[in-house]
């Protein structure tokens, strides 16, 4: 970009607006980055669509129109399930709960993590200890084990295996969180604006929230694939909404009705694939945003 | 669980290259530094405890309720069990009762299979180490290899192969690379026979005890979970390694030791890995959350009989009182396996110990 065209906005646009777009422009020249946003925004449109095409008779144990169990063929294009029902439209509802609970679960990820992160790095000395002692605690703790025990207390349903996510990933960006704080916190700025009488609150949510923020972004993205693999481990388990269809849920019906022991590939490739997919998705899109907002912390290969 | 099965992040080595402080008896910093380590994990375990105790005895509204669920019980039964649980007392007597019982080994009652919670742990025990055990020797193994060799040409064929695999690996939930190995090795697909037994430990009906066909029977039962544990842990250690060469590659001994004349393998065996190998090493015991957490869906896929099949079976109903023991032991053993590795770190390498 010449001096002209950085300098011709500069006038009008705010500096955050500006470093949206050199964001933007950067993000649209990655690859990698543009393919993942691509399959997302699919897979976002399918699934806001889905009501759209498929009722609720598609969906339907009762009265679901073929045989159990049967391989792909012209009316069934993905086979059918243990009730009958055909595989496709089943595939294409999955998408709805596998990514609201991930989106869900990261941004309660992302929020819980960025107020310990904050408080941790805003205030020093004891606070700080005891928060970040615990996010050591949670980080050492075996996460399944953890949020097993949590959703089955809580019991089967899509908001137990939310918080159950959500309680079990924050510590990775408190650390993160806490760390930008500190740096942000340590810039001349800030003493500025402590100088000028600003509240503990103010200076937090105005000053260093902002400054901070990309790493939000950056932490979120690399924890959504994170979310996708636990809630489909959890819904595997048997945690998951029983009556809603889900990839998880399609799994562990295929496995618990003895589609895996017949070898009936139709029923266990389509969902696991699908996974993958979306987690992949996400990984290459965490990727190119760690890489072009924090270059310095961006893992090697 | 993004958190736990990442690559490992720099907090954890930093944790382990924290200088120890220097002290005029060797001995004596030893002891000083053995005492803040347990002291440490002493801490952590109390408050595992008081998560196990919130999750368990707290947030139920109604434990008897959901101890009993799945099983008829009469009202004087619910009173009995009012009673006993303690749940007329207040909480910090309750707290200190589930302290009490849980230190000496008193981890309730499955009602699901009615027998004490402990007698089932201490059965399902030792399928779930065999298990662990032989995939953690396996993918350290594998991961070592891989490691070294790509690790010390960085950008070659095989270092580009296996990080690549190792990254989509990455991308498979472990039970759905269980599912499909389970499909391709005891299954068959196409022109594949069914190689391996789908499930479970031994082959029903066979004798047990140390006969020679019963220990092969195990053995084939174990190739497919073990093989799906190694797919999901061995790239954490490949990278640890090859990382840990990487940084080596950079010291000037190298040169030395290239002109003595060595050949590059023996520099690289000689010189470079065991070297490299002493942060490694303990970085082995720090994944064990990691293989705990695949235990729990492989043992699920494979009906393996050990601690992670028992979670899953705890979970159907759910058996509370099952899931808080298996939870208090997969984590107190983390907490363990954290102290070996803060203490081995401290006994291999010879310039922690002496500073």
């Amino acid at each position: 970009m010449t001096a002209a065209t950085s300098q011709a906005p500069a006038a009008t646009a705010p500096p955050r607006l500006l470093a949206l777009r050199r964001f933007a422009r950067e993000f649209a020249a990655r690859r990698a980055a543009m393919v993942g946003l691509g399959i997302l925004v699919a897979l976002t449109i399918l699934a806001l669509a889905a009501p759209l095409f498929i009722h609720a008779s598609n969906l339907d144990v009762v009265n679901a129109p073929g045989q159990p169990l049967s391989p792909p063929s012209m009316r069934f294009p993905l086979g059918t399930d243990y009730a009958g029902r055909s595989i496709v439209p089943l595939l294409i509802w999955g998408t709805r709960p596998s990514l609201a609970i991930a989106v869900v679960a990261t941004a309660l990820t992302m929020i819980l993590g960025s107020v310990i992160g904050l408080l941790a790095g805003h205030h020093g000395g004891t606070t700080s200890r005891v928060l970040m002692a615990l996010t050591d605690w949670f980080i050492a703790l075996p996460t399944l084990p953890l949020a097993i025990a949590l959703a089955a207390v809580l019991g089967q349903g899509d908001t137990s295996i939310t918080i159950a996510i959500a309680v079990t990933s924050w510590p990775g960006t408190a650390r993160l969180i806490r760390a930008q704080t500190l740096a942000v916190e340590a810039r001349p700025f800030i003493e500025r604006v402590k100088a000028l009488g600003a509240r503990d609150s103010q200076l937090v949510i105005r000053h260093v929230l902002p400054n901070v923020a990309p790493f939000v972004l950056v932490s979120g993205t690399l924890t959504v694939s994170g979310a996708i693999i636990s809630e489909v481990t959890l819904a595997f388990l048997g945690l998951g909404n029983p009556t809603d269809v889900s990839w998880g849920s399609m799994i562990n019906q295929a496995f618990f009705q003895g589609a895996v022991s017949a070898g009936d590939w139709w029923y266990i490739l389509p969902p696991g694939i699908a996974i993958v997919i979306v987690a992949l998705a996400f990984t290459m899109i965490g990727r190119a945003v760690e890489n072009i907002l924090n270059p310095r912390m961006a893992r090697k290969p | 669980m993004s958190t736990n099965s990442a690559p490992l992040s720099a907090q954890s080595l930093s944790a382990l290259e924290a200088p120890p402080s220097g002290g005029a008896s060797g001995a004596r910093d030893f002891a000083h530094y053995l005492a803040t380590k347990v002291v440490a994990a002493v801490v952590s375990f109390v408050a595992l405890l008081v998560v196990g105790f919130v999750i368990f005895n707290l947030m139920p509204s109604n434990p008897v309720e959901a101890l009993t669920r799945g099983r008829p019980t009469s009202a004087k039964q619910i009173a009995v069990l009012t009673r006993e649980l303690g749940l007329n007392q207040p909480i910090w007597e309750r707290f200190g009762h589930y302290v009490v019982n849980t230190l000496q080994g008193h981890l309730g009652y499955s009602f699901q299979f009615e027998t004490p919670v402990a007698t089932l742990i201490a059965q399902r025990l030792w399928p779930t180490i065999l298990l662990m055990g032989s995939s953690t020797i396996v993918s350290v193994w594998l991961g070592m290899w891989l490691g070294i060799r790509s690790g010390w040409r960085p950008g070659s064929l095989l270092d580009r192969l296996s990080t690549g695999s190792a990254i989509t690996l990455w991308s498979v939930p472990t039970f759905y690379l269980g599912i499909i190995l389970l499909v391709l090795g005891s299954v068959g697909f196409g022109p594949i026979p069914p190689l391996f037994p789908a499930g479970g430990m031994s082959t029903p009906g066979t004798v047990g005890g140390f006969a020679i066909s019963h220990i092969i029977d195990i053995a084939r039962h174990l190739v497919l979970p073990c093989l799906t544990l190694v797919l999901v842990v061995f790239a954490q250690y490949q990278m640890i390694m090859r990382s840990s060469m990487i940084d080596e590659a950079g010291n000037p001994y190298l040169l030395t030791a290239r002109a003595k004349g060595l050949r590059d393998t023996e520099v690289r065996r000689r010189h470079v890995v065991p070297n490299a190998l002493l942060p490694s090493m303990t970085l082995i015991f720090l994944q064990v959350g990691t293989m705990i957490s695949g235990t729990i869906t492989v043992e699920t896929v494979y009906s393996w009989p050990g601690l992670g099949y028992l979670t899953y079976q705890a979970l159907q109903i759910p058996d509370l009182q099952l899931l808080d023991g298996t939870f208090i032991i997969f984590s107190g053993s983390v907490i363990v396996f954290n102290l070996l590795a803060d203490l081995l770190y401290r006994a291999l390498d010879p310039r922690v110990r002496r500073s």
